[in-house]
């Protein structure tokens, strides 16, 4: 595919801090080759920004390759825009029109409160995580080797899937509900499938829902749009399995 | 919500059931039928108990539809500007507490039209009555049917409690005035030494001709006001079961994935009966008036 070169206006969220008021801004950007990566474009604009002396747009981003979580965005009204089974960074400008407006927006939940611009503070994840999302082994000594134990493919696969998250929250920000059951679901999943991971099944999956609600997250109602929306394509099935699991802890709870 | 709902879905199917009396046995033989459904429906300790599970259900469904709505309301309080749900759900599973709401407005209403009259309200209600043509008589005559299957004229009894028949015993004392005077010597029973008011029997409340009246047909013979807005009624009545029909497109499986049930040979024929029950409990329910209101 031959690169083409197109000219864009971007509407994007600006707010100087957590506490201050935001708005939309808009920007023109000529110029940017299809080839780019959207986030690429926003480094276009961001040069563009400081050759007129003004402040860069704030975004997250690490890997660039799809495998790190950390960009995130709401472009033209869907989590990682546009594709399905891609995050930001793997979504090119050639998804894109000459003459184009897009908005870009960031996660919008109570439990990602926004720390600047397109950036938000996606910890409430790495608390619900260290409620539960871990098996505890013997690290000292005579440790065993975890290949020993024999597991069924089916079951290493769904583990496999479940443990693909990144979690980079698309999931919560294309909720209607803003609810973070696909990544919990994920979560408990990848260790509930797995024999390293029944012995503290019961309780993790108690301290993980309780944890995501303490968060203020809210509730699934089964729409299934994180299911599209998820970069890694993590099943529903998560979901039914930590209901399950919860429901059953919950039942044999004292 | 997903327990309540199934079980509401199976409530569904027996009022359903119920209904469809009304428009598949016709006449009287059909009238009687319904009747005595509606009678076993709220006579019957078994049912009894069921209907109060079902009024606790619904009640809890909506307390924790309402509940739940307004947690998920709090959990994004800045809204995006730009927003594209369309392209990763369905309206129906986007709204349920909004299509929720408008069956808890048609609930009401028709708790009101039927429950409340046939239930509630003191208001008299009317009883079950048909007219015979006496092979002699010179003019018909209007019998109550009872519980146990009796006929009893309408003309000289009078009803207490609602539905019980007992012999109007002042009409009863001048027949007997009258009979003495036409025969001075005859032996007439004395009256001081008689019963003065002898249970007949228990009639039933004619549900059957206050479902017909409130959809167009003239029921005033049997004591129900003829309903001009029959037809205003028929529009909300199939317009609320199209809400029940998206309500349920989504609630159907949605409830099995709530409760655990997620599996890769059930789940599509899961969905696969949940949008059937959609489109046919729903429609049918809304069948039966259009078939009422178009026989008027």
């Amino acid at each position: 595919m031959a690169t083409k070169f197109i000219n864009i206006n971007l509407k994007i969220w600006r707010q100087k801090n957590a506490n201050a008021k935001g708005s939309l801004e808009s920007y023109k950007l000529d110029k940017v080759s299809t080839d780019s990566s959207f986030l690429e474009m926003l480094d276009q604009l961001n040069e563009q920004l400081i050759n007129e002396q003004k402040e860069s747009i704030a975004f997250d981003h690490d890997c660039r390759e799809g495998i790190c979580g950390m960009c995130s965005l709401y472009i033209n009204g869907r989590a990682h825009g546009p594709d399905t089974g891609t995050t930001t960074c793997q979504l090119h400008m050639r998804k894109f029109n000459d003459g184009d407006t897009i908005y870009v927006e960031p996660w919008r939940s109570r439990a990602f409160p926004i720390i600047k611009d397109l950036v938000v503070d996606r910890s409430a994840f790495d608390r619900i995580q260290q409620a539960g999302g871990f098996v505890s082994v013997n690290t000292s000594g005579r440790t065993m080797d975890a290949n020993a134990i024999p597991i069924p493919k089916a079951d290493a696969d769904k583990a496999f899937e479940a443990a693909a998250c990144i979690g980079c929250g698309a999931c919560v920000a294309t909720c209607k509900n803003g609810s973070a059951l696909l990544f919990v679901g994920a979560k408990v999943s990848q260790y509930a499938l797995l024999p390293q991971g029944k012995v503290e099944a019961q309780e993790r999956v108690v301290n993980m829902v309780r944890q995501m609600d303490e968060e203020g997250f809210g509730n699934c109602t089964n729409t299934g749009a994180c299911e599209i929306e998820c970069p890694k394509g993590i099943s529903l099935e998560n979901i039914a399995r930590m209901n399950r699991e919860f429901l059953f802890a919950a039942a044999k709870s004292e | 919500m997903a327990l309540t709902g199934l079980f509401l879905c199976t409530f569904l199917v027996g009022h359903l059931a119920g209904n469809l009396q009304l428009v598949f046995s016709t006449g009287e033989e059909g009238k009687r039928a319904f009747n005595e459904y509606a009678y076993f429906m709220s006579h019957n300790p078994a049912i009894k108990l069921l209907s109060y599970v079902t009024y606790i259900s619904i009640l809890f469904h909506i307390v924790d539809g309402f509940m739940l709505t307004i947690q998920n309301k709090k959990a994004r309080p800045v809204g995006y500007a730009y927003n594209k749900p369309g392209a990763n759900s369905s309206i129906a599973s986007r709204n349920m507490a909004v299509l929720g709401t408008l069956i808890l407005v048609f609930l009401a209403t028709h708790m009101a039209n039927f429950w409340w009259k046939a239930k509630v309200s003191s208001e008299k209600f009317p009883l079950h009555t048909y007219t015979v043509y006496p092979p002699m008589a010179e003019r018909p005559t209007e019998m109550y049917y009872t519980v146990k299957g009796d006929a009893i004229p309408k003309e000289g009894v009078i009803v207490k409690e609602g539905t019980k028949l007992f012999i109007d015993s002042k009409m009863f004392e001048q027949q007997i005035a009258v009979m003495k005077q036409m025969n001075p010597g005859q032996q007439l029973p004395d009256m001081s030494q008689m019963n003065k008011n002898p249970e007949l029997g228990e009639g039933y409340k004619d549900l059957h001709s206050l479902v017909f009246a409130f959809f167009g047909h003239d029921k005033s013979k049997q004591g129900f006001p003829k309903n001009d807005m029959a037809l205003a009624g028929l529009i909300f009545y199939v317009i609320s079961m199209l809400v029940l029909g998206f309500h349920l497109w989504h609630g159907f499986s949605s409830a099995f994935q709530s409760l655990g049930v997620n599996h890769a040979a059930y789940t599509p024929w899961i969905k696969k009966i949940g949008y059937g029950f959609a489109i046919l409990v729903p429609g049918l329910f809304a069948l039966i008036p259009i078939v009422i209101f178009i026989t008027k």
